[in-house]
This record gives structure tokens, sequence and C-alpha cells, in this order.
């Protein structure tokens, strides 16, 4: 029996000991596709901190989609900071739960959002399909594969980008833009909950013949599946997808953490936080940067979701329930 | 329970309908159960046995196999005691409100984990019922162990008490009844004669609900939180190893629970074979007395 007890005492104590801490701790909540860059700029952050303070510093990260996780930052997960695909989510913390201040988007530079994506097109090895730009996402025998952009901002943000490229193509004509991405959806087999899943579905099931993600998703495809096995290609215009952070007010002013938060957050425009940006081909803001890694982002044309009157207007217009992606999905069902 | 009839065939079908049926069969479950099973491993190892070892014994997956352990071990005594209590009051005593409480201890198996991890959201939660005064006295139910653990002891609930009713129901109360007229107590009566009769019934429950609270991923999911190597369980942690393309790390980890599974499967059906010895010599000494 003494023995029994000595393993449960050892099996408790142990447990506590992975959730008791003596540094100051930060939790990150970010979503899924951003744990490579995170996981890359925690050890710079981290040295940085350490040897300017003194003090030990560790970073605790979570990771899901992006809008399930601004959810769980509502319903109490303890972040500290947040770091998401679109401004959506940090003001639905904003609204709902009201742990982050509002006018957290002016507190950085660039609207909160230290760098930047895009949404490009990736086709199978040698381009069979001829895949050069938006258009050619709606011929007949085209199977594009992107996730649903009622449950993703992977998916929204190209949802926006084939709207927005058909509004330049057609001079602003609403109907036509319409008519355009309705094709474009027409043409997706199915629709995966998420970024990463769609990933999976078009190169491990090798399912569809053309994907549309981020430009920095495509760069981690090229470390996992083999930079041989498709083509990135970058369409004639493309879609700003601004990744916003922003500190958790009630969260950090609870556990005194403010300062490191800001910290954490700030040091992302620093030249070194965004030289790891750029090796994870995300966009960097910082000009120095920029022109050092031009080669690895070809110019592009890009328009904003200001085009669109903002993220929020966007959501409301085009993803909300009964709006236009839902009426175009009612009718693309009623077609098949 | 063994037949003691001879081999005798009772099927009247021709053979070629009997083989094809059981062939079917054969093939269904080799592509239902066998090979996905393999696969895991497979999958686990075939990049070798060096990375296998490197995948378990990252601190993340450390964390996350230690969490599961800890919750297992919270919520097993937990159910072990209220399913035992159940299942000794609704087999034993006749009382008001015993259709009810038979119905609530199914409750877990009827509602999905989802709507089970959303419940004690919308009760803990920030935007919670008690979520105020809970984080005014600072104290952390979800996106932390107690929450999980909450979760966990939901999902599992049923399995101690729906193994144990069963049983003692059709034991009957004849030898309680007899212990209590030969002068025991409550406790001795309980100690000496029920528990004996029902043990390896309860460690029947015991092994399914442990497999479950291992296993859970739906409840947990949504009360977790996802921290790395604070709140993520084994099954949790696939997942998003899956999703980071980490397949190897994802399938060590799976093959971690296909091994619990197996296990589980083991110990079960050595306890079921130890029921069957108990039940032959239980009606041995019956016919002889």
């Amino acid at each position: 029996m003494s023995k029994f007890k000595q393993i449960v005492l050892a099996i408790s104590l142990s447990g506590f000991s992975a959730f008791s801490w003596a540094d100051t701790t930060l939790l990150n909540v970010s979503y899924d596709v951003m744990r490579d860059f995170y996981k890359d700029y925690n050890p710079v952050f981290q040295k940085y901190y350490e040897a300017k303070y003194k003090d030990k510093l560790s970073i605790q990260q979570s990771h899901g989609g992006s809008s399930k996780q601004a959810r769980s930052v509502i319903d109490g997960l303890e972040a500290d900071v947040v770091t998401m695909n679109q401004s959506t989510d940090i003001d639905a913390i904003v609204e709902k739960g009201r742990q982050i201040n509002l006018g957290w988007e002016k507190k950085y530079a660039d609207e909160a959002a230290p760098f930047s994506s895009m949404q490009v097109l990736i086709v199978r090895k040698g381009n069979p399909k001829g895949i050069k730009d938006w258009a050619d996402l709606i011929k007949p025998n085209v199977q594009v594969v992107v996730p649903n952009p009622k449950t993703s901002g992977n998916g929204r943000y190209t949802f926006l980008a084939a709207w927005g490229a058909a509004l330049k193509q057609n001079g602003g004509n609403e109907a036509k833009a319409r008519e355009f991405t309705r094709a474009v959806f027409a043409n997706v087999p199915l629709l995966d909950a998420g970024g990463r899943a769609a990933t999976t579905t078009f190169m491990q099931r090798q399912m569809g013949d053309v994907l549309v993600t981020f430009e920095n998703e495509a760069e981690m495809i090229a470390r996992e599946f083999g930079r041989g096995n498709f083509e990135v290609v970058y369409p004639s215009v493309s879609i700003d997808a601004d990744l916003p952070v922003a500190v958790v007010d009630k969260v950090v002013d609870k556990r005194g953490t403010r300062k490191v938060a800001d910290e954490y957050l700030r040091y992302l425009w620093s030249p070194e936080g965004q030289e790891v940006a750029a090796q994870n081909y995300l966009r960097p803001r910082n000009a120095a940067v920029a022109a050092k890694y031009a080669k690895q982002f070809p110019p592009i044309k890009l328009f904003g979701v200001a085009e669109f009157g903002g993220m929020k207007a966007a959501q409301k217009k085009f993803f909300d329930d009964g709006a236009i992606y839902d009426q175009i999905s009612a009718e693309i069902a009623k077609k098949r | 329970m063994a037949t003691q009839i001879a081999h005798k065939v009772v099927t009247t079908e021709a053979p070629w309908v009997r083989y094809t049926l059981t062939g079917l069969a054969l093939v269904l479950i080799s592509f239902m159960l066998i090979i996905p099973l393999f696969s895991v491993f497979f999958e686990a190892l075939h990049q070798g046995w060096g990375l296998y070892q490197a995948a378990l014994v990252e601190s993340d997956a450390l964390a996350a196999i230690q969490l599961t352990l800890i919750v297992a071990a919270i919520a097993l005594p937990l159910n072990l005691t209220f399913g035992v209590a159940a299942a000794w009051a609704i087999a034993k005593f006749e009382f008001k409100g015993k259709s009810l409480l038979i119905t609530l201890i199914d409750l877990p198996f009827a509602v999905s984990p989802v709507v089970a991890g959303l419940i004690y959201v919308l009760l803990f939660g920030a935007q919670g019922w008690w979520g105020e005064w809970l984080a005014e006295h600072n104290i952390k139910v979800i996106f932390a162990v107690p929450g999980i653990v909450l979760a966990t002891v939901f999902v599992t609930f049923p399995f101690v008490a729906r193994e144990l009713i069963p049983l003692m129901q059709a034991q009957g109360s004849d030898e309680e009844q007899a212990a209590l007229v030969l002068g025991a107590t409550g406790w001795q009566t309980f100690w000496y004669v029920t528990l004996p009769n029902i043990k390896w019934g309860l460690l029947y429950g015991v092994i399914l609900a442990n497999a479950r609270a291992m296993g859970e991923f739906g409840a947990v999911s949504v009360v977790s939180g996802h921290i790395r190597g604070m709140t993520n369980t084994v099954p949790l942690h696939v997942e998003i190893l899956y999703n980071e393309y980490n397949f190897v790390g994802a399938f060590a980890c799976a093959s971690i629970l296909a091994l619990l599974a197996l296990l589980t499967l083991a110990i079960k059906s050595y306890i079921e074979w130890r029921t069957e010895q108990q039940a032959i010599a239980d009606r041995r000494s019956a016919t002889q007395a």
C-alpha cells in the first residue's frame, strides 16, 4: 500500500511540476499555420529579452483554426497576446469578450499587422492545366481546392481575391464579379474546414488541379513535400492579407505581463523579427529586410481588404449567414 | 458463455453461402479494423525506429502523455466510487426516482462529446454562468486541467455503473440479506459479500472507462485550449502534429493510443475468461450442494 501511495504521490507531483513555473511566462494564442514562424521567432525574442532584462522568459503556444482560437480567448483562455490571420477575429474578442480594448489596431504600426501574405495559386508539377491567372480557375476541366470561407480566414481571402480580381478585370462591375466568383467555387469539389486541411487534400490525397492558399503556406509545402512536386503561380493581381496581432488587455493587466507582452509584439517590427518573417516567406514591412529578400517575393499588384471597406464590412457583405457567399453556394448546389 | 452442446451443424444453408458470408465478413473486418490498425504502426515506424523514439520523447509529447495519465488517474477513482455507489443503490434497493437516476447515468452515452464539452464552457467559461466569479477568485477550470478532468469524468461516467447494474441485479440481494441477518454491518456486507461477487465486472468497467478516458477527443478538445505542453492530451496532440505535417510524430503518438487499445482488449479478454471460469465454478458448487 505504501508503495502504491508513493507512486501516486510521484505521479501527482510530476503533474504539478508541469503546470507550475518560476519564470515569466507568456501565452501566445495563434492560428495553426503560424506555428512555424513563431517556432523560429520565439527563441530570437527570448534571447533578446533575457539579455535585456536578465530574466528568463518561457513562451507557451496554442494553435488551431483562427476563429476557433478567438472563441477560446472569448471563453476565457488566458492569452497574453493573440496573433491571428484576420482582424475580424480580434474584433470578435473586442466585441464578445471585451478582453481587448477598442483601438487595438492603432497601438502598433501598419494597422498592427507586422507582416502580410497573399493568395497564390499552387499547381501540379509542369502546370499540366496551364493555369496562369484567376481567369483559368473557371475553366470547365479545372478542379480548385480551397478551404471553406465560412470557417477559415484563408478561404475568405481566396474568395475576396477572386472577387477583387474580377472587379478589376470588369471595371468594377459587381454582377460580373459575382458571376466569376460563383464559377470559381463551382469548380471546388469539396471545402475543407481550414487551410492546413486543404493543403493535405491537395498534396497528400492528390486531389484537384490548383490549390489557392497563402504565399507562406506554399513555402511550408515545399519544406514538407519537396520543392519539385509542385509549382507556385503568381496571379496578375492578388489580395494583401494582413496578419494582425494584439495584446489581450484584460489578461495582461491581471497577470502583470503587459510590458513583456507589448515588447514581444513590438519586437516583431524589429529588423531581427522582420528577418525571421522573411525567412518564413511572410512579406516584411521593413524596407531594408524587404530589399534583402526581394528575390523570393515577386512584385505583384495587390489590393487590400480596404477595397471592400475593411474586413468587418466584407464579413457582413459576403460571409454572414444568408449573405453573398451563402447565396452563391445555394446556386451552385441547385445547378449540380 | 461456453455452450455445452457438442458440435452439431445447426445451419441448413449450402456450404458456399456460409463460406461467402464468412469471407465477406472477414474482408470487411480486415478493411475496417485490421488494415487501419496496421497502418498506424506502419506510418509511425516506416521512417525508422530512431525517428519514432525521438517523436515520443519530445517534450510536448511527453507532457501530453503525462497529462493523459494524470487525467485518467483522477477520473477513474471518481467513476469507480460513484459507479459502484450508483449500481449498489439501483440494484439492491427500491426507491422513488430510480428510473430517473438510471436515465441520468445513461445521459453521457446519449449526448455528443462536443456538447458535453460545451456544457462546461457555458458554465465555467469567461462568458459563462460562473465565469465572472471564478475569474474574480482566480480559479481556472476550463482551458486547464480541472476542465479536462471534468469533461473526461462526464464522458466516462456510465461505464462502471452500466457494467455493474445488470450483474448486481442478476445476483439479487439474498447473500447480502443473509449477511445482515448474521449480524454483519453494512460496510462488512459490502466488503466481504458484494465486492467479491462483482470484482471482475468492476474491473471490466474500469478498463473500458480507462480506454475512453485516455482516448477521448471531442469533449476534451472543446475545453482544452490546446496549449502545447500544458493542456494537450495525447489525442489532441495527435491532431495538431498531423495538421503540422508531422506525420511520423502524429502516428507515433497514435500508436501509443493503439497499443493502449490492444492492451485493453487483452485485459478485457482475460477478465471475460476469468468471469466465465468463475461462473462455471459457481455452477459446479451449486449443483454439488
